[in-house]
């Protein structure tokens, strides 16, 4: 049984659909990436999920309590990290932990070892009899992440969790995140517009989009309906090279730049071999070699056909827009 | 037993707060003490009220215990504003607590703040002889603290209301004009009320810090307008009421 259940969730404000018809399983011990952009109802989702928004129609069960009918026991099963700061400034962070622990009765000696727990898990020890307001604001996200970890909940909800931090913590975070994940043994939702970070973080992505699923799946899947990897050969004789490609392997567009060639196969890790090999016998050079995945903005743009970035594509775009047509006549 | 536990656990953070922020307390007291050091004896010199023996700083002082009770409740029952902007209030929302529980709480936790500065201006009165010593019986202090618990109900209740209703500190100088000046220049805390015109004692009539006050000041200094057995019942009924908003309203407040 999947630990968290969604069905046909629906959340409507004054005729607007937030939410429209979501639904989903999440199993256990997953680290689900929510993905979209602002305003795509994935904070709404996770208000429902956490018991402080009514849902308008359906429903979800959260190890196995019932959102609508069993709000209490869902509450004592989850963790959440909100997408706004939520600790009391004026405490430190060992009071801010007390409280929480406090409110969800947990008796005082295990209360005492789990603070102790969570502190050092997000290396927090020491800093932990100072006032909150001294905080930095990535120790303040490690400081809820502790907390929403403190009573063990089942899930842990994370909104938008490196929002507004700079790129350094935000990669501290990840770890942390991800080795939680693991050493706490719970499951976790977060969503994201950053699509690097669910790319970084999750297992298995789902794209919401004006309310709607678009797609869910693991990352590795996603990307592969958009095509195959993109690959770079630097050589220092790429006229020759694209003449072998041509006739040797299947490939689709081939840029051909100067010094390297660029174009796009599926299934590159087994491909690249068998290309080096040939390039080998024909006596050409190959200098570099460098693949990359399609990344989870070409995967979300192939389902909403909303472009992040701007109408004057680059190139890059220009030539995966080609394999995609190509790839879909092909189907 | 979990009810108890949530309401101590969020009366232990307002008083957490509280002591951490001292200087907020030394600043609840200064006015006060201005307004007994300076109008007090400022007006002891000139006036005198008909009909009473001590000089007017003792009538003077139960009202301003009274002022010092109304400012530190709403002040405090307000503060819910600032756990909102903070995003604090979601954390105690969303947690598997009772929602009475967490507003009886914070009531319980405002009073107590509210009750602590409440003596402290009493102390001071006494020091500055503006109430007798022969007045501080156990009996007294009892009966004071009562009328004092009450009047910290109705005021964190208003503060919680307002609260509420706001998002931010910004409508706060037209709460401050409209309803707390009016509610304490209307509360008899500088002159007896017998004796303005009748629509001004129906004004204040309807403000419950008139009840305190007349009260307190029939404990402390022995005059006062209505018996304090009636006082109480007032305030009673009327901190019922006020508590019983603000708990509705509170569980109603999404964060």
């Amino acid at each position: 049984m999947a630990i968290i259940e969604i069905k046909n969730l629906t959340k409507k404000f004054n005729g607007l659909t937030a939410v429209d018809n979501v639904s989903l399983d999440i199993e256990e011990g997953e680290l689900f990436g929510f993905l979209g952009p602002n305003g795509a109802g994935k904070t709404t989702t996770i208000s429902m999920l956490s018991t402080t928004l009514r849902p308008t129609s359906g429903t979800a069960t959260l190890a196995g309590f019932d959102i609508i009918k069993e709000q209490h026991d869902v509450r004592q099963n989850i963790g959440i990290v909100f997408q706004d700061p939520s600790l009391d400034t004026e405490l430190t962070g060992r009071e801010n932990l007390r409280f929480h622990g406090r409110m969800y009765n947990m008796p005082h000696d295990l209360r005492e070892q789990r603070i102790a727990e969570v502190l050092e898990l997000v290396e927090l020890t020491d800093k932990a009899d100072i006032v909150v307001k001294k905080y930095s604001g990535g120790m303040k996200r490690r400081l809820e992440i502790a907390r929403g970890l403190m009573h063990h909940p089942k899930v842990l909800f994370l909104d938008e969790p490196t929002l507004g931090l700079d790129p350094q913590t935000r990669r501290r975070l990840w770890s942390y995140i991800h080795n939680l994940n693991k050493s706490e043994n719970v499951t976790m939702m977060l969503t994201t517009h950053y699509m690097d970070e669910a790319d970084k973080l999750c297992n298995r992505v789902g794209i919401i989009d004006r309310g709607k699923i678009v797609a869910v799946d693991t990352n590795h899947n996603l990307k592969k309906v958009v095509g195959g990897d993109v690959v770079t050969l630097g050589t220092d004789n790429p006229q020759k090279l694209r003449a072998a490609l041509e006739t040797e392997v299947k490939v689709g567009k081939i840029e051909v730049k100067e010094d390297s060639i660029t174009f796009v196969i599926s299934d590159g890790d087994h491909f690249i071999p068998q290309i080096i090999k040939c390039a080998e016998h024909r006596g050409i050079d190959i200098s570099s070699v460098h693949s990359d995945e399609p990344s989870l903005e070409d995967v979300f743009i192939h389902y909403t056909g909303k472009r992040v970035r701007d109408k004057e594509a680059d190139e890059k775009d220009n030539f995966r827009d080609h394999v995609r047509q190509r790839q879909k006549m092909r189907r | 037993m979990k009810y108890f536990r949530t309401i101590y656990t969020v009366w232990l953070r307002e008083m957490r707060r509280f002591w951490r922020d001292r200087s907020r307390l030394i600043g609840n007291l200064a006015m006060p003490f201005m307004f007994l050091a300076f109008l007090g004896v400022g007006f002891n010199s000139s006036f005198s009220i008909p009909g009473l023996e001590g000089g007017y700083i003792g009538y003077l002082a139960p009202g301003i215990i009274g002022m010092s009770l109304m400012f530190t409740a709403i002040f405090t029952g307000i503060s819910v504003i600032f756990d909102k902007q903070f995003g604090f209030l979601r954390e105690m929302l969303v947690a598997p607590a009772s929602r009475w529980s967490i507003v009886g709480g914070k009531i319980l936790g405002s009073s107590t703040i509210t009750l602590i500065s409440g003596f402290m201006i009493l102390g001071i009165a006494l020091l500055m002889g503006a109430i007798p010593l022969s007045a501080i019986t156990v009996g007294n202090i009892l009966l004071a603290m009562v009328i004092m618990v009450l009047t910290a109900f109705i005021f964190v209740s208003i503060g919680l209301i307002i609260a509420s209703k706001m998002n931010s500190m910004e409508g706060f100088n037209l709460i401050m004009s409209f309803l707390i000046m009016p509610l304490f220049l209307l509360s008899g805390a500088f002159f007896p009320i017998e004796n303005v015109p009748g629509w001004m004692q129906v004004l204040a009539g309807a403000d419950p810090l008139k009840y305190g006050v007349d009260g307190l000041r029939s404990v402390l200094i022995g005059v006062g307008e209505l018996p304090v057995a009636m006082n109480v019942l007032v305030l009673f009924a009327i901190s019922a009421v006020m508590v019983l908003i603000a708990s509705l309203l509170f569980r109603k407040m999404e964060a």
